[in-house]
């Protein structure tokens, strides 16, 4: 059964009315507009260590994600593909409201979510990462951390993992003689689709992107849907207690459309200055 | 002012049943001025006006003045915990439940009211945000040393008390019994022929089951006439 | 493995014979849990699935309970039998984020407030599980939580649509769903036409998502009737078995 620590905190009242009454406004408690994202910064290559990683700052909030590419074996289904495994915690040290402990619902809910849209969208060409059909193939990692909840950890997760798939570098194998030997040398991993997800809140009958924490903390419903480059749609996550009208959704979806395309743009760039 | 039903048709949740200026009565609600069932059960209109859906199934939810049959659950320092058959367990004090002020430190609560014991008692406060006050202190209420309990789902305990009562006061004097009505489904019947006061626990149960098809009070008591004519009873 | 199975004939029917827009046979059974303050069984094709609802009721540990409303808890579970594979009885991260989504998928629903400081527990077992299992589990707890009782403002009613060689499709089984393009699980409260549950994998387009909530929507009404008439019926026997 769900713990009801981490997302039950009783917000007064008072406050909820503030923030509608700003909503009925057209602008949002920080300011913001209801179609305004909050400015994003990416480091690449933050530990080195890893094979692959990123920081994703969206505002306040801070989340990090690793790659480790670990030797494994495949799935029976699959024997001539590699293994993504995504795994996120919201860890106590990002938030008051996050005890210590296995992952949770929120937890996994956001890990899958992530998952399921660089799945779709074959960010990894999991077949590259074969090294002996039915055998050995790279088992890729993505652990994602949590380091400040200041809202949208779904997004920020989203972003940090496709970021550090990014910049990651996997080291080439060879396998002379039926035997693997990992070389020194290093290749970039092979991203060749892109999963990016935005997310929506709805309060009232106001939606707005990328809620901030006290914007969470008091929406009815939440709706996450992650683009690959072309503008389709790879994953669709709704959450929350809440509801959504069709027009509703086809809203949040063609303006995450737009959304997701800038953000790519800004990944590029700042991707593009470190290299 | 269109009307979507007949008079005690079934209902789902979620049906429409009426639009335009009319009242909510219970188990309803309203969307401007769309009027939806909320429960699964027979929708009825009173007085041409006041909209209800009479319930299949519910729980009991205490107000203030309903008699609840309670059964002690925990004894405490000064109070009992009662099970009245309901999602709130009542809460009994000491000083509602004897008349002469007593030192807790010198009595055993246990020796008037312990675990297991059946009490008839009154709903003295109830909002919620804290368990429901009890009191035994009144007439007819207390400790119930005989009789026979039956339970039934909450929500029939109407019918089995009928209108202005007449279901009750024609099983009490059919049968010679007295009967208790809590209000949380539990009913406590007292009769000095023993075989009648299983009978009326029979019949109880029988209303339960057969509550939303009409013509019961007068099956009922042909079931009576039938019975002592026989000589059950 | 994808692209060896034909899940779309010459003549446009699926593997099983069905029609893009058609759904599986549904059976829908109340009360069968005695125990249970509501319960419901669902089969939709090979779907199996038991749900039974208790409360609302004391919630313990009391830490958790809620001063202004109920606690609605919700546990998907499946069987370990369900599956051509033994699946392990420990819940798997699927079945807790499953468990999720489903709550909030019945949640708007339920008038909660009316009930405060108690749960509202809502337990799904999958006997036997062959794609959609979400959706069924969802469908069969809103008639379990009406059956016990619990004022709702609707019942919630679900169904997966999906893309299978490029065409929008309803109720996907579980070859569809694993071989297919696209799977997106729906649920709504169908009289008032709003959206509880909406999930989604695979790729679609704007206009694939925009046709297939539409068709959800149909295949939606069609289970809402199907829920109203067990929960009737199951009135009306209660009646009639005692003439």
């Amino acid at each position: 059964m769900r713990s009801l620590a981490k997302s039950e905190e009783i917000i007064p009242v008072i406050k909820k009315r503030t923030i509608e009454a700003l909503l009925e406004k057209g602008t949002r408690i920080d300011g913001r507009k209801l179609d305004e994202y909050r400015e994003i910064s990416v480091k690449f290559n933050v530990i080195e260590k890893a094979e692959g990683s990123a920081i994703v700052n969206i505002g306040n909030t801070m989340v990090i994600a690793g790659v480790k590419c670990v030797l494994g074996m495949p799935f029976s289904d699959t024997p001539d593909e590699g293994v993504l495994i995504v795994n996120t915690e919201l860890i106590p040290l990002a938030s008051p409201t996050f005890e210590p402990g296995p992952p949770g619902e929120d937890d996994i809910e956001i890990a899958r979510v992530v998952d399921r849209g660089l799945r779709s969208t074959k960010a990894v060409d999991l077949r590259k990462l074969c090294i002996i059909q039915g055998r050995r193939v790279w088992a890729l990692y993505i652990d994602i951390y949590a380091l400040n909840h200041d809202g949208n950890l779904m997004d920020a997760s989203g972003l940090a993992a496709y970021c550090a798939l990014l910049c990651a570098k996997i080291s080439k194998v060879s396998t002379e003689n039926e035997s693997i030997k990992i070389l020194e040398e290093k290749e970039p991993l092979p991203v060749q689709h892109q999963a990016i997800p935005v997310t929506f809140a709805k309060i009232g009958d106001k939606i707005v992107v990328d809620p901030c924490y006290e914007e969470e903390l008091i929406m009815d419903a939440r709706l996450t849907l992650s683009f690959n480059e072309e503008g389709q749609i790879c994953a669709i996550q709704k959450g929350g207690r809440g509801v959504f009208t069709l027009d509703e959704i086809m809203y949040c979806a063609e303006l995450g459309r737009k959304i997701s395309q800038d953000i790519a743009e800004s990944i590029k760039r700042q991707l593009e200055n470190i290299q | 002012m269109p009307v979507f039903f007949t008079q005690r048709q079934i209902v789902a949740p979620g049906d429409l049943l009426a639009e335009g200026n009319y009242s909510l009565g219970s188990n309803v609600y309203a969307i401007e001025n769309r009027i939806y069932s909320s429960v699964l059960g027979l929708a009825e209109i009173k007085d041409g006006r006041v909209i209800s859906v009479i319930p299949l199934k519910g729980c009991y939810i205490p107000r203030v003045n309903d008699i609840v049959i309670g059964k002690i659950i925990d004894v405490g320092i000064a109070s009992w915990l009662v099970d009245i058959n309901s999602p709130y367990t009542g809460y009994l004090q000491v000083s509602d439940a004897l008349s002469k002020p007593v030192d807790i430190t010198k009595i055993q609560l246990r020796k008037f009211l312990d675990i297991g014991d059946i009490i008839v008692a009154k709903v003295t406060a109830f909002d919620l945000t804290r368990d429901p006050q009890l009191t035994i202190k009144e007439s007819r209420l207390g400790k119930v040393e005989k009789g026979s309990l039956v339970e039934i789902s909450p929500v029939k305990v109407p019918r089995v008390i009928g209108k202005k009562g007449s279901m009750i006061s024609m099983l009490e004097k059919e049968l010679g019994c007295e009967i208790i009505v809590g209000q949380n489904g539990r009913i406590l019947v007292t009769s000095r022929n023993k075989a009648r006061e299983l009978f009326a626990v029979r019949l109880i149960k029988i209303i339960e089951r057969e509550a939303h098809i009409s013509g019961l009070t007068d099956r009922i008591k042909s079931m009576i006439i039938k019975a002592k004519k026989e000589g059950v009873i | 493995m994808k692209g060896k199975i034909c899940l779309l004939n010459e003549e446009g029917l699926r593997i099983d014979g069905r029609k893009l827009d058609q759904l599986r046979p549904i059976k829908i059974e109340v009360g069968v849990l005695k125990n249970a303050d509501g319960s419901a069984y669902i089969e939709q094709g090979k779907n199996k699935i038991m749900v039974a609802v208790y409360g609302p009721r004391e919630l313990h540990p009391r830490h958790q309970a809620l001063p202004d409303r109920a606690v609605l808890r919700c546990r998907y579970h499946m069987a370990p039998f369900s599956v051509p594979e033994r699946k392990s009885p420990a819940p798997s991260r699927r079945e807790v984020e499953l468990s999720k989504v489903i709550r909030q998928a019945l949640e708007p629903a339920l008038f909660l407030e009316m009930f405060p400081r108690t749960s509202i527990d809502v337990f799904i077992e999958v006997l036997q599980a062959d794609g959609g299992t979400r959706c069924a589990s969802i469908t069969a707890a809103a008639v379990a939580l009406a059956d016990a009782g619990i004022p709702m403002r609707d019942l919630v009613a679900a169904v997966a649509v999906g893309k299978i060689e490029g065409k929008i499709a309803l109720d996907l089984n579980h070859l569809e769903d694993q071989y297919g393009e696209a799977d997106i699980p729906v649920a709504m409260m169908p009289g008032l036409d709003q959206i509880t549950l909406l999930q989604a994998d695979g790729l679609i387009t704007l206009d694939e998502l925009k046709e297939a909530l539409k068709l959800a929507k149909n295949g939606i009404m069609q289970i809402y009737k199907l829920q109203k008439e067990a929960l009737k019926s199951k009135y009306l026997e209660s009646g009639e078995e005692l003439g």
